[in-house]
């Protein structure tokens, strides 16, 4: 038992010393750890939000509207440009059917330069010289436009970028503390936010693109299409968001006077007169100056206000509306107001984000979970410790000291790794209780086993710490890759478990072997006992 | 000197393989059935793997959650297949609410849903708080079921091929059919007993295989220094000696660990219950799994003293053991 020389006792001491020492934080207070001086290092175990209470939320993103979405943009955009760039170009039976625009060029002289203008309509994606939308002439006249793969992907890819940062702005804005807003593959987003317990308004805020659009009217369509919700070439009808405002659609044109891409301010408020509830809004100068043309040439005339595809509300201009500043009102609440303004001043979300996975934990719910853990996490301990005691005396007393230091050291290294602490990772501190006394139990066997077969005490300690090793080693093992796999395919509340776990096998280990051998090296040294009662 | 508790006298001599055939046969009905009424009842999955909401409330301002009033209102609001049943408490319920077909593909209406009665249960029962929501879409809950699914799989495979290396291959057979067998008939119990199946309850089972391995390694390390020991010995004494040696060590760790976990059970939170129940049950059917599964296969599989000595080729070309290897 020499292999245990003093350097090495204080070497093992001083780190466990340091273990301990760096696991304190965790268990304190937040108001407790105000006192600790700064220059200390104290790193402390963040909460799950099962602990803490909080929501989580997974976003994802609709692909399908939004590759729609983008094949509507350029074959309007195609239209354009084929009246605006140089000169006119017929074109006919323009389609967007099967992911792609396809259309005929009248004049075949003009089909050159019909092909120009589309592919100035395209970008260059990435590095290789690809492009997002090819552009082909098939059957002589016909032009087919049709997205690329990586023109689809690149193009996810950056509103997935833009979303998550119109949600951060947006989250902000609530005024919540430390959320958490992480990109995962490539259409998803979650939102954790602890100590929030209504994830009601949360949900809205997020689940709202905030489109918003002022169109003037088409009132020169049939009020009987408007009522059928169909519309003209060149318009579209779009529906009531208060369906107690009329039947029917209301037809606007497909030209977007303003959007709220210009917007450089809005705010809840109040209309003067009447004292509904109102969303202010500013306009930057670009904004501001088409607003107030667009007003002055159609003085008496309707125009629609759109959020979201949706009409809010289709007022007739009475006069010019310059300034840059707009009121717009609907059926909303002062919450509602504030809602809207808040995703109005953070931009609209390029890309439809649903809510598909929501986790809500009341603050006192959480509260019980860290009560009735410890107390069980406490009970639990006591427990083995006294059986252990009443079974092995004093190596019982050498396993116990190892099981308290264990789990010291499983909480200053989920500190130390910034691991999130869960309702199944105390859970994970329980069992570890249990299933740490092992070694000890396999070590204490054997050495009774190897005094029976009439070993002196050195030697069967010696002998039960080898012949132990063995099992421990590899059932640690085993156990370490079922908690790894749990970690790698878990999600939330599993991996908090797995991490408890796994940091629980390789610190139990180094207590429950090498320091309980330490201890038994020391006492042996200097107490030279004669016979051993384990 | 302080006299010692020994739970297990110190020379115990069970022939424990003298009930093996009835033991298997035992196992193997056990386990059809466990895998029968798990396809023919099913078990009841959470949330977690079958998607739709699950909220929970605790009426602070009541003596027993008013259960019938509840289902009423929730009618009311058109909201169909909700089930209610007490959680913990006589003041606490949970509501669970199924994905409803043609719905379940629009995450934003599944959300709506349980926003509508979140907001009914705050307005119409004063006190009520909620304590939890959780809404998991059809796609999600998919998605969880196939990594559980997977995790599950991988571990019991890696497991094994691991003991394979560390021992041999009729070892790396047996801690196999000890795992399925533990897994089996964990899964039986669940569909047995209807309890929530959720993501905790995985995670369970991946302990109950980490764990149930524990006591079979520790016997297969034993019967393997045995066989080094006494190469004369027959292999169904040597398993039963080898069991014996280690017999104090399986009741001491699968108390420690039962210890743990009934206290887990009488007073941990509620919502871990299922989880901790589950792994209680695992301590015991992988301890029975090790000496009644494990070890009797190793005989089936023609375990014997050679099986640790490799062969060599001897100058007239025949494979034989290698001489005076081991002890």
């Amino acid at each position: 038992m020499n292999d245990f020389p003093p350097w090495k006792v204080w070497m093992l001491t001083a780190l466990l010393v340091i273990g301990v020492l760096l696991s304190i934080p965790s268990l304190l207070t937040e108001e407790q750890r105000a006192y600790i001086p700064d220059f200390l290092p104290q790193p402390s175990i963040n909460l799950g939000l099962d602990l803490s209470g909080g929501v989580h939320i997974l976003l994802e993103a609709q692909t399908d509207e939004f590759q729609e979405q983008r094949i509507q943009t350029l074959s309007d955009r195609i239209e354009d440009a084929m009246e605006d760039d140089g000169p006119t170009i017929e074109i006919g039976s323009l389609s967007r059917s099967t992911g792609a625009v396809r259309f005929t060029v009248r004049d075949e002289a003009q089909l050159d330069d019909a092909m120009e203008r589309v592919r100035a309509l395209t970008q260059p994606v990435g590095f290789t010289g690809q492009r997002d939308f090819s552009v082909e002439n098939e059957d002589s006249l016909q032009i087919v436009v049709t997205p690329t793969e990586t023109g689809n992907t690149e193009a996810v890819n950056i509103a997935v970028n833009t979303a998550t940062e119109v949600v951060r702005t947006r989250i902000d804005e609530l005024g919540t503390r430390e959320p958490t807003i992480i990109r995962q593959g490539d259409e998803r987003i979650v939102v954790q936010v602890p100590g929030l317990d209504s994830p009601e308004s949360l949900m809205a805020l997020l689940g709202r693109t905030a489109s918003l659009e002022f169109r003037l009217v088409n009132y020169e369509a049939d009020p009987n299409m408007a009522l059928a919700c169909q519309a003209p070439i060149g318009s579209e009808a779009m529906p009531y968001a208060d369906q107690l405002d009329g039947t029917g659609c209301v037809i606007v044109q497909r030209r977007v006077m303003v959007s709220g891409d210009q917007l450089v301010n809005a705010q809840q408020g109040f209309d003067q007169r009447t004292g509904q509830v109102t969303v202010n809004l500013t306009f930057n100068g670009v904004g501001g100056r088409e607003f107030g043309r667009v007003t002055q040439e159609n003085v008496g005339r309707p125009f629609a206000i759109l959020l979201d595809g949706e009409v809010l509300s289709a007022p007739n201009i009475n006069e010019p509306i310059l300034g840059g500043n707009a009121q717009i009102s609907g059926s909303f609440s002062v919450q509602s107001a504030n809602e809207l303004a808040i995703a109005l001043r953070s931009g609209r979300l390029p890309i439809e984000l649903a809510v598909i996975e929501n986790r809500t934990v009341g603050p006192e719910l959480g509260g019980d979970s860290i009560r009735w853990g410890g107390i069980a996490g406490l009970v639990a301990t006591v427990a083995v410790m006294t059986f252990m005691f009443i079974t092995y005396g004093r190596f019982g007393i050498y396993a116990n000291i190892a099981l308290g230091l264990n789990l010291f050291l499983i909480l200053a290294i989920m500190a130390l790794l910034d691991a999130t602490l869960t309702l199944p990772g105390i859970a994970g501190f329980v069992l570890t209780v249990g299933a740490a006394v092992d070694a000890n139990v396999l070590i204490n066997e054997r050495i009774r086993e190897e005094q029976r077969r009439g070993r002196k005490v050195i030697d069967a300690v010696q002998t039960g710490y080898k012949e132990a090793s063995r099992a421990i080693f590899d059932a640690n093992i085993t156990n370490f890759i079922g908690g790894v796999l749990m970690f790698s395919f878990g999600s939330g509340p599993v991996r908090g478990f797995a991490v408890v776990l796994v940091i629980g096998i390789i610190t139990s280990v180094f207590t429950a072997v090498t320091i309980t051998r330490m201890m038994v090296a020391v006492w042996i040294k200097s107490k030279r006992p004669k016979e051993l009662n384990v | 000197m302080m006299r010692l508790l020994k739970l297990v006298p110190d020379s115990t001599n069970i022939q424990f393989l003298k009930w093996r055939n009835i033991a298997i046969i035992l196992s193997i009905i056990l386990t059809v059935a466990s895998i029968a009424l798990t396809a023919t009842r099913g078990l009841n999955f959470g949330v977690d793997f079958a998607g739709g909401q699950m909220i929970q409330v605790t009426f602070t301002q009541d003596e027993a959650a008013p259960i019938a009033e509840l289902r009423e209102d929730i009618d009311a609001l058109g909201v169909e297949g909700a089930s209610i049943q007490r959680f913990g408490d006589p003041n606490q319920v949970s509501i669970r609410m199924r994905v409803t077909e043609g719905a379940g593909d629009d995450p934003a209406l599944a959300s709506a849903v349980s926003t509508r009665v979140t907001q009914m249960i705050e307005s119409e029962h004063e006190g009520a708080r909620i304590d939890a929501v959780d809404s998991v879409s059809g796609k999600v809950s998919g998605e969880l079921f196939q990594a559980g699914a997977l995790a599950l799989g991988l571990a019991m495979v890696a497991i094994s091929l691991y003991i394979w290396l560390r021992f041999e291959w009729q070892f790396g057979i047996g801690a196999l059919f000890a795992l399925f067998h533990d897994v089996a008939l964990t899964f039986g119990f669940f569909a047995l007993t209807q309890l929530e199946f959720n993501l905790n309850i995985v995670a369970a089972l991946l302990t109950i295989i980490g764990y149930s391995l524990n006591d079979t390694i520790v016997v297969y390390d034993r019967i393997r220094e045995n066989l080094r020991k006494y190469r004369k010995m027959e292999i169904v004494p040597l398993l039963d000696l080898s069991i014996n040696e280690t017999l104090a060590r399986t009741v001491m760790t699968s108390l420690t660990m039962a210890i743990a976990l009934a206290v887990l059970i009488i007073v941990g939170p509620d919502v871990l219950f299922g989880f901790t129940v589950a792994m209680l049950l695992g301590v015991f059917i992988g301890t029975y799994s090790s000496v009644y599964m494990a070890s009797p296969i190793l005989i089936w599989l023609n375990v014997g003293p050679d099986t640790f000595v490799p062969e060599e080729t001897n100058p007239s070309g025949q494979k034989v053991h290698k001489e005076g290897y081991g002890r």
